[in-house]
């Protein structure tokens, strides 16, 4: 009992408290493929760690098992600290033994999708106070307030009353990061924000993202940027096959690739 | 000319048989169509949507019972259904009655004719609805439930902001093709003795001998009421999916 009391203490004075995201030994198989063989990685606030890799190295799997969207097979998964408690289901998988610290926990972890997922049925700004009125319980006059004010941010406030099919990816994928802003979350999720976009649009985005970056948020950014990796971040991870190959400081990393597997990696990109 | 008068003449007989009392009758007969098809309609959208959610689930009994429902009442007669509803509920009702002795031994409980029709013509249509709300929810973009996810809404919000306005978008044009033949339906429940617009035109034609005439309105009525009905889904369409048409 006593040890465990000393190690709460340490915990709670060690250097975990400036952790953002702790992600401990991650794995997860979809079916008999392996994609995450023991994923570990650290975020403290203000971090804004690039997660690269080719396709199929896991990145986008790892982000997706911090939130949830996916359930990790195992490892544990902190934020801000707190554990999400895991339990084992009756097909003997894990799953998460309380729904609604989930649902907390992802509500501080906003996350810009690929494929911009804004609903569509909302206007922008419909988009932007759903979830901050709803799972926040926000007052809603101070929602529209705070979402317009982000949507000015963006640029995109003339386009409040559009619905997003209306719009073009650069305008709904930076309608989207608003409506991540808009949840006030400890760290943003970004899961390969640009890549669905065409090339001349991809600036404005990552123009948005080099702001955040530049106010101090924790952000996790998986990414074929590799402009964005090696200037805004302030770290880059590199997977390949599953596993973390190298981790380091993204101008050191870029100048010297610690392994083999990362020089190919942008060699291939620099072609 | 014989033949202008014979249209003269059968022209004002019809208005003087529909001035009699029948005009009026038949007035009655299209309200109680209108209610059984809402009512049916109402008790299909509960029902449907109930059987579509089973139909989605991943438990492999609710899946079952929502196949077999929808096979067997799309796979029936209607005409059946409605026989099974009205004739054997009156059986049923019956032998419980008297089995706890409400009614005398000989005594018939019947099932009451409106009820009796609107359960078995909203069962039917029921079947329909949730083939039409189990592909609407499946057009729902999956990245769109995901970022609901994702951002800390639990089931029911999930359910309440996302998907239930886009399966209603998306299954308006199927629901206005059910509603088509619920109102087609509804004639059928004319043998349950409920005095909707099919009953008033048979009981018209026998009364009167005028077949041709009474069959001829009422053919015209339905054809309004299902004509009429074509435009306001078609407005509900623009309506509910108005953020995919371009804005003028």
């Amino acid at each position: 009992m006593s040890a465990n009391v000393a190690a709460a203490a340490q915990a709670a004075s060690s250097p975990e408290d400036k952790s953002a995201i702790s992600v401990k030994d991650m794995r997860k198989c979809f079916g008999d493929h392996e994609v995450l063989k023991g994923i570990s990685l650290e975020a403290h606030k203000g971090d804004v760690i690039s997660i690269l890799g080719s396709s199929g190295s896991g990145k986008s799997t790892m982000l997706r098992c911090i939130n949830l969207l996916e359930t990790p097979d195992s490892g544990e998964v902190r934020v801000d600290g707190e554990l999400i408690r895991m339990k084992q289901g009756r097909d003997g998988r894990q799953m998460p033994a309380d729904i609604r610290q989930v649902e907390r926990i992802r509500a501080n972890l906003a996350m810009v999708f690929q494929s911009f997922n804004l609903w569509s049925h909302m206007t922008v700004l419909e988009n932007l106070v759903a979830a901050p009125t709803h799972v926040l319980k926000r007052p809603r006059a101070e929602c529209l307030e705070q979402a317009e004010a982000l949507l000015k941010r963006v640029g995109i406030w003339e386009r409040r009353n559009y619905y997003p099919p209306h719009m073009s990816g650069g305008q709904q994928q930076r309608a989207a990061i608003a409506r991540a802003l808009a949840m006030n979350p400890k760290v943003m999720l970004f899961d390969e924000p640009t890549s669905a976009l065409d090339p001349e649009l991809v600036g404005e985005v990552l123009r948005v993202m080099r702001s955040l970056a530049e106010e101090g948020r924790t952000m996790l950014v998986v990414t074929h940027e590799m402009g964005f990796a090696r200037d805004v971040s302030s770290k880059v991870m590199f997977l390949h096959k599953g596993e973390v190959d190298s981790v380091g400081e993204p101008k050191e990393m870029f100048a010297r690739p610690p392994t083999p597997q990362f020089k190919q990696f942008i060699a291939n990109f620099n072609k | 000319m014989e033949f202008l008068n014979d249209l003269k003449d059968q022209v004002s007989t019809a208005y003087e048989l529909l001035a009699a009392g029948w005009g009026v009758q038949l007035l009655w007969g299209i309200a109680w169509t209108l209610a059984v098809t809402v009512v049916s309609m109402l008790i299909g959208a509960v029902l449907g949507s109930l059987v579509a959610a089973a139909k989605l689930s991943h438990r492999g009994g609710l899946r079952f019972i929502g196949e077999s429902y929808t096979t067997v009442f799309r796979g029936e007669p209607e005409l059946l259904i409605i026989y099974l509803f009205y004739y054997g509920g009156t059986q049923v009702l019956t032998g419980v009655a008297r089995s706890t002795g409400s009614i005398g031994s000989t005594d018939i409980l019947n099932m009451p004719s409106f009820l009796g029709g609107v359960l078995a013509v909203g069962i039917i249509s029921g079947a329909y609805q949730a083939e039409v709300f189990r592909g609407s929810f499946l057009a729902i973009h999956r990245g769109e439930l995901e970022a609901a996810r994702a951002y800390g809404m639990s089931a029911w919000l999930r359910f309440r902001l996302v998907i239930v306005p886009q399966v209603l978008r998306l299954a308006v044009p199927g629901l206005g093709n059910v509603w088509q033949l619920t109102i087609k339906d509804s004639a059928l429940i004319s043998v349950t003795g409920v005095a909707e617009l099919m009953l008033t035109a048979n009981k018209a034609a026998r009364s009167t001998h005028h077949s041709l005439l009474f069959y001829t309105v009422a053919g015209i009525l339905y054809l309004v009421m299902t004509s009429v009905s074509t435009p306001i889904f078609e407005k509900a369409e623009r309506y509910t999916s108005r953020s995919f048409t371009r804005p003028k």
